[in-house]
């Protein structure tokens, strides 16, 4: 099932549950899946129009009127487009706004370069107390929702649209703050947020076969890390390597060693080399962006020479 | 007019000198140019009550220009928000008046702004959730003519309009100055009214923002648009550091400039007797 699908429906719940959810759009409903939920929700759903920064302040004028608004667009335009936005009107003002960014990294693959967020974790990351989520697939997506929306601050929800590998069972159970042990393992840690989580576990597979036991960790909340897990794991592991679709500069990368710092534990990242990205499909992006399965084991490799 | 509608926009004055003196710089140009505006909407036209800041269906004043805090909160304590004394505090570490309004620090702030352009948003989506909640409340936002050239504004113009939000009274402090020169030089936003018509919106201009019967009356207009189907904006022809003859003298640079104690504890006793002298001119007249 397509994320958006399973993002619209359960916005749809949301707004059923009620009607103090509201959802604001920037011409950008039907590439998140939930401009059919117009006609079902007229007075709970508003679209601006193609005025981000705008649609980022109206929500915290409705937030400070008791209204729990999602926000949507592209990661590219619900992060640097609307950073003092979501710094000011939402964050310093404590507004309680969940800010969806669709496409995040490679995922925008045809619109290229400028829809292409490499940075939008790093962008928002250093704006105080705002969450970052970033789900795996439409299990866990369908789990965070409802906990995304109790949680009375606001959130940066990272949301690939379309299909992803299915990774969690049915009986997962989301824990906001809390990351996911995917796969135990006593050789090296893989910490890996999104779509590329299967990735990372076809590579531990693989690395099995190769007698290396890896450890492999979800991070679905990027901010704040948990610390506790991330450091538990890297100390008992020894190794450390990081996988996200997202510049290797101020994403989870960064947020790991941040949590590592002082622990003198060898890691290594796979993810966006600090350049920007160009069209193309998947396939085709992970090999120019070294985002493949064969990166992960090259590095993994690599850091067990070490 | 309330009888003594004159002497609180006295005391308003005074009060923001005062704070501002006590610190001893503030943006005192856009500060003084809207406490009439300040006045009236606090002591007349809206409806609060100081003793329940975040009273359910109240009406909402969102200060989009930020900088004018100092005002706003002149206005807050003589309303009986919190005590006058509070207002020395203003921008000391540690205090509840920072110089840009915040909704989390002070009691009757509706909004935190100071970045300019995204308050009036927040007033669009306030008068939005006030429309959802159907509580009658009407949002009365004021935007600086500088912040004009914000295209968040225009964004939030166009929005405001299309969406039919005839709860929302916009303000526009038109005093004609900006940081770094006048407006008209620095980025010039005439035709002011011609562009707001344009966008939907209907407009009442007072020629003299800062003549309290003036404001009243385009208050009372504007109030008197709610069914129109159009949001509106009030244009008010102000004059930056309004009341204090060297203050205004200084154009540009009143923005935000130095102002000592004793600067202002002479500004305010000029304010009061040439308010005494009115008075007594005015009762000479009736006698």
């Amino acid at each position: 099932m397509e994320m958006r699908a399973v993002y619209a429906e359960c916005l749809a719940g949301l707004m059923e549950a009620d009607r103090h959810v509201v959802v604001l759009d920037a011409d950008l409903a039907k590439a998140s899946g939930t401009l059919a939920l117009y006609k079902r929700f007229p007075k709970q759903m508003f679209d601006c129009g193609v005025a981000e920064q705008n649609m980022a302040s109206i929500a915290a004028g409705l937030a400070s009127y008791g209204f729990t608004p999602w926000i949507e667009s592209f990661t590219a335009f619900s992060s640097r487009r609307i950073c003092d936005q979501i710094a000011i009107s939402i964050a310093y003002a404590g507004m309680n706004v969940k800010i969806v960014g669709s496409d995040p990294g490679i995922a925008a693959e045809l619109n290229g370069g400028t829809h292409m967020s490499m940075e939008d974790i790093g962008v928002l990351r250093s704006i105080p107390g705002l969450v970052i989520v970033e789900p795996v697939d439409d299990v866990q997506l369908r789990a965070m929702m409802p906990v995304l929306q109790a949680y009375p601050h606001p959130v940066y929800l990272r949301l690939f649209r379309k299909e992803t590998p299915r990774v969690f069972g049915e009986d997962y159970r989301f824990e906001l703050f809390k990351a996911d042990l995917l796969r135990p393992g006593k050789d090296l840690t893989i910490f890996v947020s999104g779509f590329l989580t299967a990735d990372a576990l076809a590579a531990a597979d693989e690395l099995a076969r190769e007698g290396v036991e890896a450890e492999v960790i979800n991070i679905h909340t990027i901010k704040p890390i948990d610390r506790e897990t991330v450091i538990e794991s890297a100390r008992r592991t020894g190794r450390v390597l990081t996988v996200e679709n997202h510049n290797v500069i101020g994403g989870l990368h960064s947020a790991v060693l941040e949590a590592l710092a002082g622990e003198r534990i060898p890691a290594a990242a796979v993810g966006v080399q600090d350049r920007f990205g160009e069209v193309g499909k998947l396939p085709y992006l992970k090999e120019a962006l070294g985002l493949t399965q064969e990166n992960i084991l090259q590095k993994a490799r690599m850091l067990l020479e070490m | 007019m309330e009888p003594n509608l004159k002497d609180r926009a006295l005391d308003v004055r005074c009060d923001t000198l005062r704070a501002i003196g006590h610190l001893g710089v503030g943006h005192v140009g856009g500060c003084l140019s809207v406490v009439e505006l300040l006045t009236v909407l606090y002591f007349e036209a809206m409806h609060i009550d100081p003793a329940q800041p975040k009273m359910p269906g109240r009406d909402r004043f969102i200060c989009s220009k930020g900088h004018a805090g100092p005002a706003v909160y002149a206005a807050l304590a003589n309303r009986g928000y919190f005590p006058k004394e509070m207002l020395l505090t203003l921008n000391q570490g540690g205090t509840d008046l920072p110089s840009h309004c915040d909704m989390n620090r002070t009691p009757g702030i509706d909004m935190t702004t100071g970045s300019l352009g995204q308050g009036f948003s927040c007033a669009v989506g306030a008068a939005l959730g006030s429309k959802l909640e159907a509580d009658g409340a009407a949002v009365y936002a004021l935007i600086g003519d500088g912040e004009s050239q914000e295209g968040q504004i225009w964004e939030a113009a166009m929005f405001a309009a299309a969406k039919k939000l005839d709860n929302l009274i916009a303000f526009t402090d038109y005093n004609k100055l900006q940081i770094d020169g006048s407006v008209a030089e620095v980025n010039d936003i005439a035709p002011l009214a011609a562009k707001w018509q344009a966008f939907g919106w209907n407009v009442i201009e007072a020629e003299d923002g800062n003549d309290l019967e003036q404001v009243r009356l385009a208050v009372q207009t504007a109030q008197k648009q709610r069914g129109s189907g159009r949001p509106t904006m009030v244009i008010l022809n102000t004059k930056k550091g309004c009341g204090v003859k060297w203050i205004e003298d200084m154009g540009t640079g009143n923005h935000n400039c130095p102002l000592s104690e004793a600067q202002a504890e002479e500004a305010i006793r000029a304010l009061r007797e040439a308010a005494a002298q009115d008075k007594a001119a005015a009762c000479g007249k009736e006698a």
